[in-house]
């Protein structure tokens, strides 16, 4: 890492890391036993452990090939480590809380481990701390790659990724702690906040200055996606986290937004989230990786351009179907409603675009599980994207909302899109980054494949059926018009529901720690049987060398 | 500066309406525009290209 850094380059680093140290004491002075001054002292140990890790290689030999002559790959490949990393702890927090609805106990009496605390650690677990880095470590990737050019930096890489998992380790340790802005997806306080816009602003900066250089004329699709997703994320993240602390000693803050109006501009965020970080960034992989592990291009490039607009233009509009039935104006609730159909054009254009990218190439789907990731991840897309738009319909939403269909809805996304397409992106990454031939065994692939798409298929349907009856037990009338079923009653009818959701959650989870384990191999450089073209190894029997 | 609820709806069901379909019309014609069909085949053919070197 540091040896790629000229001896100025690593003066830079010095400088910065001791500046975030001397933030990091002031934040513990100004706390002292406030979460503000616990919160001071993650930093300063954080910051102090890179600082060491820079001056340890300080005098170490300056770098003598041309940097300039080749893709800076160093920060993508601790990007898919981390991103890996907070996959294995995001996914265990929901198999945890996922559990502690089916049996109670599992909160084991303790404070930092209720449900209200430990929900956001999985949240931002796998929202920003596994979809995060790995949106950061493939944007770092396909943007030189489509550019021809080399990042246009040799710090603000490091900077980027380091900042970016210190708020979400700030974020994490602040719910176990009881630090909340209680603001779904944007709970983290303050001054986590302020740090975010500044690691966002600087991956700005990087992503539209190599742009600037790249050599090939036009600017990739894929680059537009994870564009929008830089730029739009930094608008919402602003905007929804506008907050007055109580003090500058206090990591307690209050919204500047009141009432409906603060509703609005937390749905806004929080839809837009799913649209900007959870969508257009992994499209963005989904227009590069796709069509590089299948060998042909885009089905059709102007498609992939219209629904780009559509996307963005459409989503911006469609936070307010959280809040049908609320005291948000009903033309607001009808804008939102009517966004939210209207999207399903771009969205289904998208998704069809993948699917008929790999018409022609369906035996390679067939055999290759790392390309039946991507494509299953597209029929995902298609499948949760047309469930959104059918559950923002208002009096679809009166029997949906507030039940398990949401949580359903959600995870079809987030398990069947989201991270089916990362995991299908990696697993194309990695062989290329590491210079290996393929991954270390295609046979693991496959596990990792089956034990994502029965996870995914047992929560999806186990939320189907538990948000549905839930919903209709909450509706049903005596012939007096009082309630037929007790809150308890339908809880009774969940339990099943709920088992069943964890042990669905938990495959998932496995998956996850196989691919890190294959992953891990692959890097260490297991010696992967030479495979020509796209393939999977045709053989996986090669063992690893003893270290 | 005070906007009203009203001011609001109204702008939100003229102009947005209008800005939106001209933005829409702008957006196919650059898509379409035969002038730009070799730039996007290019485009899309070139991502496939194995060289794993920046350009000089």
């Amino acid at each position: 890492m540091v040896a790629q850094l000229t001896s100025s380059e690593r003066q830079y680093c010095a400088i910065t890391l001791i500046l975030m140290v001397i933030v990091g004491v002031a934040m513990a002075a100004l706390g002292k036993s406030d979460p503000l001054g616990v919160h001071g002292v993650i930093v300063i140990v954080y910051s102090g452990v890179l600082l060491y890790l820079v001056l340890s290689a300080f005098y170490g030999p300056e770098p003598q090939e041309d940097r300039q002559a080749s893709y800076y790959d160093d920060p993508i490949k601790v990007g898919i480590a981390l991103s890996m990393v907070w996959a294995v702890f995001g996914m265990f927090m929901g198999v945890w809380v996922a559990s502690q609805l089916a049996w109670p106990n599992l909160a084991f009496d303790a404070a930092w481990s209720t449900f209200g605390r430990l929900r956001p650690t999985h949240t931002t677990g796998v929202i920003f701390g596994f979809g995060g880095n790995a949106l950061i470590a493939t944007s770092f990737h396909v943007v030189q790659r489509t550019s021809r050019a080399r990042l246009a930096g040799q710090i603000s890489p490091w900077f980027v990724l380091f900042g970016f998992n210190l708020f979400c380790l700030l974020a994490v340790s602040g719910y176990l702690i009881g630090v909340t802005q209680s603001k779904e997806y944007a709970e983290a306080e303050w001054y986590a906040d302020l740090w975010l816009v500044i690691v966002w602003v600087a991956y700005f900066i990087l992503y539209i200055r190599t742009l600037a250089r790249r050599k090939e004329p036009h600017i990739y699709v894929a680059n537009w996606y994870y564009l929008a997703f830089i730029l739009v994320v930094a608008v919402l993240h602003i905007v929804n986290n506008l907050a007055i602390p109580v003090s500058w000693g206090h990591a307690k803050s209050y919204t500047i937004w009141a009432g409906v109006q603060d509703a609005m501009v937390q749905w806004w965020y929080g839809h837009n989230a799913v649209a900007f970080f959870l969508t257009s960034g992994f499209l963005g992989m989904l227009y590069y990786y796709l069509p590089v592990r299948a060998g042909r291009p885009i089905f059709s490039y102007r498609l992939s351009i219209l629904s780009f607009w559509g996307i963005t233009f459409f989503y911006i509009w469609v936070g307010s179907h959280h809040l049908h039935y609320t005291a948000l104006p009903h033309w607001v609730q009808n804008l939102g409603m009517t966004f939210s159909v209207m999207l399903l054009v771009p969205s289904w254009a998208s998704a069809g675009n993948a699917l008929l990218t790999l018409n022609g190439a369906w035996h390679k789907v067939r055999d290759d599980a790392t390309l039946r990731f991507m494509f299953v991840a597209a029929v995902f897309y298609g499948l949760a994207t047309f469930e959104g738009s059918f559950l923002a319909i208002r009096p679809v939403n009166s029997l949906s909302h507030y039940t398990d269909w949401t949580i359903g809805h959600v995870h079809a996304g987030a398990l069947g899109w989201v991270a089916l397409i990362t995991f299908g992106s990696i697993y194309t990454l990695v062989p290329a980054l590491w210079k290996r031939p393929a991954m270390y065994s295609a046979t693991l692939v496959e596990v990792h494949f089956w034990l994502a798409l029965a996870g995914t298929l047992i929560y999806v349907f186990a939320m189907w059926n538990s948000g549905i009856i839930q919903g209709l037990m909450w509706r049903t009338y005596t012939e007096d018009g009082t309630l037929t079923y007790s809150f308890v009653d339908t809880l009774v009818a969940m339990y099943p529901y709920y088992i069943a959701r964890a042990f669905g959650g938990l495959l998932f989870l496995l998956g996850a720690i196989v691919a890190c384990y294959n992953i891990w191999m692959t890097a260490r450089g297991a010696p992967a049987v030479a495979v020509v073209g796209d393939g999977p190894a045709q053989s996986d029997a090669a063992p690893a060398p003893a270290e | 500066m005070d906007v009203s609820h009203d001011t609001l709806v109204a702008l939100a069901k003229s102009w947005g309406l209008f800005y939106l379909i001209a933005f829409a019309v702008a957006v196919v014609i650059y898509a379409y525009r035969p002038a730009n069909r070799a730039r996007f085949n290019a485009a899309k053919k070139d991502i496939l290209e194995q060289d794993d070197r920046p350009w000089r």
